[in-house]
């Protein structure tokens, strides 16, 4: 039975701020075919291309058959527990400040056994198990069993807790009020039980849409915060940096422009100064406070989600200066990621296809319903992804770039 | 399918001169230091120059960077015969096995196994961390709990098995702290008791402090000759009868249950020409009780999951009805890392040399050691056993 995770007491300004930790890092090039299924919410192991038996741990050869053909492959998500433990002493000091914990040897419905992390709900010996591959703090793949069927308050386990980016009882802050995004976002980020939810807004003085429902929203502030003023950034950073636990970053600027056209560069510029400077600007101002309190309680900072176009992943022609832009973003958000990593925040990308919206008009669809794309953000945060792909178009890419990332840029405006 | 030819007897090899470098629980030394004790020791017990041993083999985890070969320079030798064997609590028995083969051809004549390792104040948790590939993606994650952890699983499993209780796990590790008391150089100088070891803090369940080995620093080593060149030195000598040495069996054994001993027991016995009812005392690895219970099956004093019944049916203390870990073992000595598949040995030739001193066993003639080891995921991989004779 998990206990209820409980709003947090008030901080005692004088104590100090618990630094953060990291579990062991240390894998073999093999096994990030692990991180590559859990970055996604896959659950994925090895299987003998030749003799088609599945093994673990990572190895270069099958030990039945002795093939190289190794390929990590969908798996199914079962298993029955064989052994477990809790574990009370340890001298890795991130463990250490979360004794104790619990572990136990799973017999896979594959075949292969694994050292699995255990929920507290789980049953005893003998129990069937749900598994799922999961980023600790440190982004490193490992095994997590669950019970097969919900128990209450489930997500609050304290172990689950480490792999995801929960915003139950955290302060979160949205950086673009003015993105059709901010509105769901906000709604979700509410019903998931946030404690606040700020959001950015340049120019306030200017009404937009979506602004009386998002007032409406409990928890909901808003804060000047224009992207392309360093000045902006930081300020609103002294100001409440130190209590943001979570960034989602909308921010977007969608200008068509074709890259012969006179002046594109300069619609390429400030498409830039939006999104890939905007980012830059966020990440100098709260990355470092971010990182810092990594470790800060139980509702500590845990997370930064930047949401970018899928098509920073391979140019699409139509929207080539987004693209251009959203691929620097990426680039951008792989540096933060490692900047982030010694604080254990997560890093998330959210890439989307099209909108439904305005600056998306003229393009067919299939295209992405803001709410969709809010609730692809709460389910990564909750269930500890890295990159989610969210709408038909973007699993489309995803799964081309993965098959033939030539054929995607071959194919790319026809 | 290969046929085995039948092995080749050891007629003729010995042991001689059993090294203890007493540990220490912290050192400030490298483990090149504790070799350096234990070579001296050696060459002084045998009345020689070190530069005489034209065989090394050495068990170390912590001697990195450097490999054998840099040894021999380090402690100026220079042997025609060289080993390193990195199979922690088999690696002693393994030594012997070779060093054997080595000096019945007349590759060497002399040949030192040392094993020794040094503890600094975080040697431990780097080892631990840098244990294995396996290790390191797919157990040290998980709670870093370390051997504690990896073994705690498998003595739970067991437990629910075969029906083992903590009691029958405490009733061994009171033997052995009974026996250490005997032993000057070990580390633990306090009796326990069943209450003190059934109240103690818990570790990694169903592990609390007393089930757990004390990693500390220290060396074991011996020499390995043949009997010719033991008399013409005027060294007492123990005989090798027989060994085995099994890895990775089962594999497909979902927990493990057993070690590779059960592969190879009928030949372990058959050529010493002995049965287990004839072994005066026995040593087993002891990195926990519960490997201690699965070696009494499977190098068949029971059968295969009565070793809860054989412990609640004998005293396993110096006078007792079954005499084992006399030393009082890795659990009450200490675990000098790779040297603790050592201590047995060591122990081993004192009991047929009759130098055992205050835990001597009554008129031993017979002996069983054997050595587990290398828990590189989820099971010891390396098993190992020999039976030694006085001569």
């Amino acid at each position: 039975m998990t206990e209820p995770f409980l709003k947090p007491k008030r901080k005692n300004p004088l104590a100090r701020t618990t630094q953060p930790l990291l579990p062991p890092q240390a894998r073999s090039r093999k096994a990030h075919g692990l991180t590559l299924a859990a970055a996604t919410g896959r659950f994925m192991l090895q299987c003998c291309g030749e003799c088609g038996r599945y093994t673990y741990p990572a190895r270069e050869a099958c030990p039945n058959c002795l093939s190289s053909d190794l390929p990590f492959r969908e798996a199914p998500t079962g298993g029955l527990l064989l052994s477990e433990t809790r574990i009370e002493v340890t001298s890795d000091p991130y463990f250490r400040e979360h004794m104790p914990w619990r572990t136990g040897l799973v017999q896979l419905d594959c075949g292969p056994i694994a050292v699995v992390h255990l929920h507290g709900d789980c049953g005893g010996l003998g129990s069937r198990l749900k598994l799922s591959l999961q980023l600790d703090r440190a982004g490193q793949a490992v095994f997590f069993a669950k019970p097969v069927s919900e128990t209450p308050h489930m997500e609050d386990d304290p172990q689950w807790c480490e792999m995801t980016a929960d915003p139950k009882h955290r302060r979160v802050l949205i950086t673009d009020g003015r993105s059709p995004l901010a509105l769901p976002l906000a709604q979700a980020l509410g019903k998931a039980g946030a404690a606040k939810i700020f959001v950015g807004v340049t120019d306030r003085w200017k009404p937009f849409d979506q602004q009386a429902s998002l007032e409406a929203i409990e928890g909901v502030e808003f804060l000047d915060l224009d992207l392309t003023s360093e000045r902006s950034v930081q300020e609103l950073s002294m100001d409440i940096g130190a209590k943001v636990e979570i960034l989602i970053n909308t921010a977007d600027h969608v200008r068509p422009a074709h890259l012969f056209d006179v002046g594109a560069a300069n619609i390429a510029r400030e498409a830039m100064d939006h999104t890939v400077m905007g980012l830059m600007r966020l990440a100098q101002a709260f990355g470092p406070v971010m990182r810092s309190r990594g470790a800060d309680g139980a509702a500590g900072a845990v997370a930064w989600v930047n949401v970018l176009s899928v098509h920073g992943l391979s140019n699409a022609p139509q929207s080539g200066v987004h693209s251009a832009a959203h691929a620097a973003c990426l680039s951008l958000s792989q540096w933060l990621r490692t900047e982030l990593r010694p604080g254990g925040i997560r890093v998330i990308n959210a890439f989307a296809g099209p909108l439904d919206t305005e600056w998306f008009q003229t393009v067919p669809p299939p295209k992405v319903v803001p709410r969709a794309l809010a609730d692809a953000v709460l389910d990564g945060l909750k269930c500890g992804l890295e990159d989610i792909y969210v709408g038909d178009v973007a699993k489309d890419i995803e799964a081309r770039l993965f098959d033939n990332p030539k054929a995607v840029e071959r194919e790319a405006g026809q | 399918m290969v046929v085995s030819r039948a092995r080749q007897s050891y007629d003729g090899v010995v042991l001689a001169v059993p090294v203890t470098v007493p540990y220490q629980r912290y050192s400030i030394e490298t483990a090149h230091w504790w070799m350096g004790k234990a070579l001296r020791a050696l060459a002084e017990g045998a009345g020689i120059s070190h530069r005489d041993f034209d065989g090394f083999s050495v068990a170390s985890f912590t001697m990195g960077p450097d490999a054998a070969i840099a040894l021999t320079q380090h402690f100026g030798l220079s042997p025609r015969w060289l080993d390193h064997l990195p199979m922690g609590g088999a690696a002693g028995i393994a030594s012997i096995r070779r060093a054997a083969r080595a000096v019945q051809a007349g590759d060497a004549d002399i040949v030192a196994c040392v094993a020794a390792d040094t503890n600094q104040v975080d040697t431990f948790r780097k080892t631990l961390a840098n244990f294995s590939r396996f290790a390191q993606d797919a157990s040290y994650p998980y709670g870093a709990g370390g051997p504690n952890a990896s073994f705690a699983l498998i003595a739970r499993h067991y437990m629910d098995r075969y029906g083992a209780t903590r009691e029958d796990f405490g009733k061994l590790c009171v033997a052995q702290r009974d026996n250490a008391l005997k032993n000057l150089d070990a580390l633990m100088k306090k009796p326990l008791t069943l209450e003190q070891y059934m109240s103690a803090r818990p570790i990694a369940e169903p592990f609390h402090l007393f089930d757990c080995v004390m990693p500390c620093a220290g060396a074991e080593a011996f020499l390995v000759m043949r009997e010719e060149t033991a008399v013409s030195l005027g060294l007492p000598f123990v005989r090798l009868l027989s060994a085995i040495e099994r890895h990775n069996a089962f594999a497909e054994d979902p927990v493990q249950v057993r070690g590779g001993w059960v592969v190879d027991c009928d030949e372990l016995y058959g050529m010493a020409g002995s049965a287990p009812d004839d072994m005066d005392f026995v040593q087993t690895y002891d990195d926990y009780a519960v490997i201690s219970m699965m070696q009494f099956e499977d190098l068949g004093f029971c059968a295969k999951g009565e070793g809860p019944d054989f412990v609640r049916q004998h005293t396993f203390t110096i006078d007792g009805s079954f005499p084992h870990n006399t030393s009082g073992g890795q659990l009450s000595v200490g675990q000098a890392g790779a040297a603790g598949g050592h201590l047995g040995i060591t122990e081993a030739m004192r009991q047929l040399l009759g130098t055992a001193q205050g835990r001597q066993v009554g008129d031993a003639k017979l002996g069983l050691v054997s050595g587990f080891g290398m828990i590189n995921y989820d099971r010891g991989l390396a098993s190992a056993a020999a039976i030694l004779a006085r001569a």
